[in-house]
């Protein structure tokens, strides 16, 4: 049994890591995983040892503790076992750092992803116009504020930039 | 203890953001619309969120291998270090909402002015804990402006915060020693250049909400050195109960 983990650990790169990555998703936002959300700093691998680099995305949010979680039962759901999963603070994580693809998926679950060119021009993700209004700075989430669309009259969450 | 000044510096903040956090999140369910009830939990998330930051270095620092719940739940009110402000009671919201942006104008330029700080990891803190801070500051901002210039009733009981709470706000930008030495050592955060800044913008937000600056310059202290207000012994009570009747709890 431990030789045939050794032989998998021999293979063990960070492309395979990042794909086991890939399907952890945030526990609040089920549609879109940490590699998208660009929680994932970095992956490094000595010998058969892997170290997640993970960097928080509001320090209060109480998704990170279970995000910790499911990446760990991730790794060793794949036969990974000697590995840790290290938080960094610094740089702070930032909204810029969410994939293309993952704003897509957000979109079409039904959040408006973050605009940092154009904070103040929010898109509705159901109808696509941009006649919408701020409801509140605070939704439901600390990731999130509350927006309204004044043409197909739907509210909506809007990602904010950070 | 590997430094004693720093450990202190950082309790002090450590322990202003978690009472804030306890006294906002006494509003959860009870705001007065389902919005600003939702934003007050979620501020009371961030504070509490930075707090364990620092008590995260706080137990490092001290290394004696306590962790940052034991740092929390057993140390008695004497042994706290958070500004007697964030210990004042809710109040009516226009009470709290002045309780937070005597607090917010504070913690914002705090922060901005402590990412230069040459201790890393106080930098690291700050990075993440600023960005949350220009929301606070924005939402307390604007609900200052909000209820001043508002109805002849709301604009009575933000001048009726202000009268309650004003004495409160010196101690925050006013340097104790352990900030004074902070500050020389070159990690801590020069309190008078802070002053300076969070003076204007509370002029500014005060102005626009049709509110007067109070002339007084008298401010209560001590909180920062261990000295409270009767109301901190009874939000520990709540908040320590847990861990001191069941210990070995985490967060």
């Amino acid at each position: 049994m431990s030789e045939e983990r050794t032989n998998t650990n021999q293979l063990i790169n960070q492309s395979t890591i990042y794909q086991i990555l890939e399907n952890v998703t945030d526990p609040e936002i089920p549609v879109i995983s940490v590699t998208d959300l660009g929680i994932v700093r970095d992956v490094l691998i000595t010998d058969d040892f892997v170290e997640v680099i993970i960097t928080p995305t509001y320090s209060g949010c109480p998704a990170m503790l279970e995000i910790e979680k499911d990446i760990h039962n991730a790794l060793k759901k794949e036969g990974i076992d000697h590995f840790k999963i290290t938080t960094v603070l610094s740089p702070a994580w930032t909204t810029e750092w969410m994939t293309e693809e993952g704003k897509q998926k957000l979109k079409a679950y039904g959040i408006a992803p973050p605009n940092p060119t154009n904070p103040e021009d929010i898109e509705c993700p159901q109808c696509g116009s941009k006649n919408t209004q701020l409801l509140s700075e605070f939704g439901s989430t600390a990731c999130k504020s509350l927006f309204k669309c004044n043409d197909c009259l739907e509210p909506f969450d809007y990602f904010k930039c950070h | 203890m590997k430094d004693q000044n720093l450990y202190n510096y950082v309790l002090q903040h450590a322990d202003s953001s978690l009472i804030l956090g306890q006294r906002l999140a006494e509003w959860c369910g009870h705001g007065p619309i389902l919005e600003q009830d939702i934003a007050m939990s979620n501020i009371s998330l961030d504070l509490i969120g930075q707090c364990r930051m620092w008590y995260q270095y706080a137990a490092e620092i001290q290394d004696e291998g306590k962790s940052e719940d034991e740092i929390v739940a057993f140390r008695d009110a004497w042994d706290y270090r958070n500004v007697q402000l964030v210990e004042q009671p809710n109040g009516d919201f226009a009470q709290t909402i002045f309780r937070q942006f005597l607090f917010d104008t504070y913690s914002v330029h705090f922060y901005e002015m402590l990412i230069n700080s040459k201790d890393e990891r106080l930098a690291a803190i700050a990075g993440k804990s600023h960005k949350e801070a220009l929301y606070h500051v924005k939402w307390s901002g604007d609900w200052v402006i909000r209820l001043g210039d508002g109805t002849e009733e709301s604009h009575d009981r933000m001048k009726a915060a202000i009268d309650e709470l004003w004495s409160y706000s010196g101690e925050l930008t006013k340097p104790n020693e352990t900030e004074t030495k902070a500050f020389e050592e070159g990690y801590g955060v020069n309190l008078a250049a802070l002053k300076e800044k969070r003076d204007a913008k509370i002029r500014e937000i005060l102005t626009e909400a049709t509110l007067e600056v109070p002339e007084s310059t008298y401010t209560h202290e001590g909180g920062k050195d261990g000295r409270h207000t009767e109301h901190l012994g009874y939000i520990l009570s709540d908040l320590q109960f847990l861990q001191r009747a069941y210990p070995g709890q985490e967060w």
